[in-house]
């Protein structure tokens, strides 16, 4: 279901519409089959404008058995299509799904365009002279309903059809099949009276250029690998495996050809460990995780912010706490990653807004890591990684080179000082095999300029302060706060992270509803943007929409002493347009009452 | 052609730092055979690197005119592990402790073992946690008391040697603080070893566990509690070197030689051996049974965790289009859109 979910977006992209995705599946590899906790479901929304969401409600949903009908039916808008597999819907189907009766026998389905199509048999009969099993022959049904889908909204079939040629290369039979099951699709769309209407969604008006589509976690790969090169640095990956991370790993470990190391640890403290070994040579250190991983990293953290290296840690969140929801979206290790080290530990963190953005991402965070020596952290999470949206290919022999220098005796005299400072409070970065400047970093607290170790009150403090204006300094880096809106009103929502989409979506739709309302989004939240305290000021209300309970809120609250209300959301899923909407024009109604 | 090779001596590999380990300590033994045994590898001071976990032994690198880092507890070989992949052109040593290797950071130095990354692996033994005032660690015996054992410890302690043979191990000594000598000649030959060599050190805590080799050092009695192995020597030992190892049956005995025994019937010491049964069998012979092994049980090659990274990457180097970010961009479907203008 995720591959046809994905060939969808694929063939709406290519007709030029704007997509985005929002696949859904189980922690399972294979959860039962027709149980409602095996359902695996991907929605994708495309549009003849701009869009930043997967979309709230359905206007098609499609059904391969009673399960996944009746857990997903209720995000299908009235008068939406509701295509079902027929054939799906025999006793055993209904006992899986823990049904007493079939749904298509009750009144229930009344409110949708309920198209029943007897998928399973059709298949079957599509294939029936290839040789064959059952078993085989229903694998090809997920591809007829994908041949349904293009004739009703009018998609090509050809880049489907070239991917089937692609994958089962090696299997003729199998290829075949997939290819019949799909014009079989499409032929029954087009010749039985089924449906009403076709749709047509034009292209979308985006700027200029080639696009491809392109999804969270590749991004972000693609991303590193290009401030790699563009600072001629080695970029040694050290991760251990994590859903929703390891596709980043999968990723780097192909990218071989650009001199990429990765190391596979042996667990998560040894994967970052091994990527601050690699940074103290010279390396470009990097090391991915999702949340649990992330709360073994901490201590191998506090030291690379101790031993003032550059590094990468990604955290690729997802529903919590402990294990949690592996598989669903939260953004609920905001906390965690901002303070959850012993000490006075800063460390920058930037969050990716979306896929493409993953690629940006991943070099803003690199330079201000080698910029400042210092470790940064990049938050990502489930919903961005594995969602996608087309992506503009950008000209590589425009990207400017990342400027690093490893300083030698010369140029640093002798004795030589391994924590003096630059004008940003940087120190060099100077490594292992260059004469002369042998010295030894660690865990213990430096004496200011000579590294040496000191138990000093008056220089911890001073370190302390140090270390917290270096990190401060970001800022400088980061620029200004972004507004969408006026710059004054009623109400300003400040979002960060894979809830841009929604949220500045239903801002715009709430401003052209007449209502004053600005949108924020925040990349950097540490340090903020030098300018957040007056915007904030410049509202009458502050609203911040999150997938955890209220962790940004808390920060703003007590940073800038604004009275900033919450709606937060852990459900494990993205926020929809409607609520968010909703829940502005509440706020705006309301006097002054924090939900 | 004519490289001038540098011309070290001991005093060079000291840094500027007071060292501060406890007076009498067996650490500073083995700091002055280091700082003595580095100048033989003919390197610079800047091509060598010394990584540490927590610990005592862990202070190690800042007495060390050397590169070097004091990471976290049990965490130092893979620090080391992601140097040595980036770095192949520097020699790295680990210098870790029974509490930091065995406890904390065993998941550490067993993955590293089995990796063979090239890193010189010394472990100080003495039994005890020092830094943290004398609780018992992994290689404490049963019954032993300390501050968190009152009533004797229950744990029962793993020999760290059969640790690193379980764990793969291409290169596996031991050796004890105050035998400079053979401390040395065994610290030199865990350098010379490509892979990872791991090296057990007897180390004596003369604060908190001060005698706990008293049996493998003192010139009484030493010669009749150690066996020196030598390569290719059968395994004789006592102080006049009249005993010796044989095998009965899949079991070492001491033997006294003469009356019928000769060295011929003695097991003849091979660290080059491919399997590592008699090397592990070595590793489980303790005192007061059996004298004790000192000297390099195993010694064999196989290929680096780093020099196999290296090919790898050279080798997709070499593929076309390698190195290409552009090429990459562009692979798979692509449409183009034109500007339609704001």
């Amino acid at each position: 279901m995720q591959l046809l979910g994905s060939q969808l977006t694929q063939a709406s992209a290519i007709a030029g519409n704007d997509v985005a995705t929002f696949p859904d599946f189980p922690a399972e590899i294979r959860a039962p089959r027709g149980t409602r906790a095996g359902v695996s479901g991907f929605q994708v929304q495309f549009a003849s404008e701009e869009i930043f969401t997967p979309g709230d409600g359905l206007d098609a949903l499609v059904a391969m058995n009673p399960a996944a009908l009746v857990t997903n039916v209720s995000d299908l808008k009235h008068g939406g299509i509701l295509i079902v597999d027929e054939d799906s819907f025999a006793e055993k189907d209904l006992k899986l799904a823990k049904l007493k009766a079939s749904p298509l026998d009750t009144d229930s389905l009344e409110a949708y365009r309920l198209i029943k199509v007897g998928i399973t048999s059709l298949t079957r009969r599509a294939v029936e002279d290839l040789g064959l099993s059952v078993k085989e022959a229903d694998r090809c049904r997920n591809f007829f309903a994908m041949g349904l889908v293009f004739w009703l909204y009018g998609r090509s079939m050809e880049s489907t059809l070239r991917f089937i040629d692609q994958k089962f290369k090696k299997l003729p039979s199998v290829a075949e099949a997939n290819r019949r099951a799909l014009n079989a699709g499409w032929n029954y769309g087009e010749t039985t009276e089924a449906f009403a209407t076709t749709y047509h969604i034009g292209p979308a008006k985006l700027h200029g250029g080639t696009y491809r589509n392109i999804m969270g976690n590749q991004a972000l790969a693609w991303g590193l690998v290009t401030a790699a090169q563009r600072s001629n640095k080695t970029l040694f990956l050290g991760s251990y495996p994590i859903t929703p991370a390891s596709d980043i790993l999968h990723d780097l470990s192909r990218f071989k050809g650009f001199g990429v190391q990765t190391f596979q640890a042996e667990d998560e403290i040894a994967a970052i460990c091994s990527a601050i070994g690699a940074a103290f040579g010279g390396s470009m250190g990097v090391t991915t995780s999702s949340g649990p991983g992330i709360a073994l990293k901490m201590e191998g953290l506090g030291l690379a912010v101790m031993l003032e290296l550059p590094l990468l840690v990604i955290d690729i969140q997802r529903g919590g706490p402990s294990t949690g929801l592996p598989t669903k979206t939260e953004q609920a290790d905001l906390l965690q990653v901002l303070f959850g080290r012993n000490g006075e530990c800063p460390v920058p963190v930037i969050a990716a807004q979306s896929p493409g953005d993953c690629f940006h991402v991943a070099q803003e965070a690199w330079e201000v890591a080698v910029r400042l020596m210092t470790p940064v952290i990049i938050l990502s999470d489930g919903y961005i990684a594995n969602g996608a949206e087309p992506w503009r290919i950008p000209n590589v022999s425009e990207f400017p080179p990342i400027k690093i220098h490893h300083p030698t005796a010369e140029e640093v005299g002798l004795p030589f000082r391994p924590y003096e400072r630059d004008e940003m409070l940087a120190r060099p970065w100077v490594v292992p095999g260059t004469p002369e400047l042998m010295h030894r970093i660690g865990g213990l607290e430096k004496e200011d300029g000579t590294g040496n170790i000191s138990y000093d009150p008056e220089n911890h403090q001073k370190m302390v302060h140090i270390r917290a204006q270096k990190v401060a300094n970001a800022a400088q880096l980061a620029g200004p706060c972004q507004v969408d809106g006026p710059e004054t009103g009623d109400l300003l929502v400040v979002s960060w992270g894979g809830t841009y989409g929604a949220c500045m979506t239903a801002a715009r739709q709430a401003r052209a509803q007449g209502l004053s309302v600005a949108h924020c989004h925040l990349r950097w939240l540490n340090p903020f943007p030098t300018d957040l305290g007056d915007v904030l000021r410049r509202y009458r209300k502050v609203l911040v929409p999150e997938l955890n309970m209220g962790q940004l809120r808390m920060l703003l609250r007590a940073k800038y002493l604004v009275d900033v209300q919450g709606y937060n959301k852990v459900k494990g899923k993205p926020f929809t347009v409607g609520e968010l909407v909703e829940r502005i024009q509440a706020a705006i109604v309301e006097d002054g009452q924090a939900n | 052609m004519n490289i001038q090779l540098p011309v070290l001596n001991s005093s060079d590999f000291a840094s500027d730092q007071e060292v501060r380990w406890c007076p009498g300590c067996g650490d500073y033994s083995i700091l002055a055979q280091m700082r003595k045994m580095l100048p033989s590898l003919g390197l610079p001071q800047e091509k060598i690197v010394f990584i540490s976990g927590i610990g005592c032994s862990s202070r190690f690198p800042y007495y060390m005119n050397t590169y070097g880092m004091h990471s976290i507890h049990g965490r130092a070989p893979a620090f080391a592990t992601g140097l040595k992949v980036s770095r192949p052109d520097l020699t790295v040593f680990v210098i870790t402790g029974d509490g930091d290797a065995l406890s904390i950071g065993g998941n550490h130095l067993m993955h590293c073992i089995r990796r063979n990354v090239d890193l010189n692996i010394v472990m100080f033994n003495n039994s005890i946690y020092g830094l943290t005032k004398g609780q018992y660690s992994p290689t404490s015996p049963q019954g032993h008391v300390t501050k968190s054992t009152p009533m004797g410890s229950v744990d029962y302690p793993l020999s760290p040697l059969s640790v690193a043979i379980g764990a793969e191990a291409t290169f596996v000594a031991r050796s004890i603080d105050f035998n400079t000598k053979h401390l040395g000649e065994t610290l030199h030959r865990a350098a010379m070893h490509k892979g990872t060599s791991f090296v057990e050190v007897y180390q004596n805590c003369n604060v908190f566990n001060d005698g706990a080799w008293e049996y493998a050092t003192n010139r009484d009695v030493k010669d009749d509690n150690l066996l020196v192995l030598e390569q290719g020597k059968p395994m004789i030992f006592a102080k006049d070197r009249d005993k010796g190892i044989r095998l009965n049956g899949l079991t070492p005995e001491v033997v006294s030689l003469g009356a019928g025994v000769t060295e011929d019937d003695l097991l003849f010491h091979d660290e080059t051996a491919p399997s590592p049964h008699v090397a592990f069998m070595l590793s489980r012979m303790r005192h007061p049974e059996y004298p004790e092994p000192i000297g390099v049980f195993r010694n064999v090659q196989r290929p680096t965790l780093e020099v196999q990274i290296a090919e790898q990457v050279d080798l997709a180097k070499q593929r076309p289009g390698a190195g290409d970010l552009q090429k990459m961009f562009e692979a798979g479907e692509t449409w183009e859109v034109e500007e339609t203008g704001a």
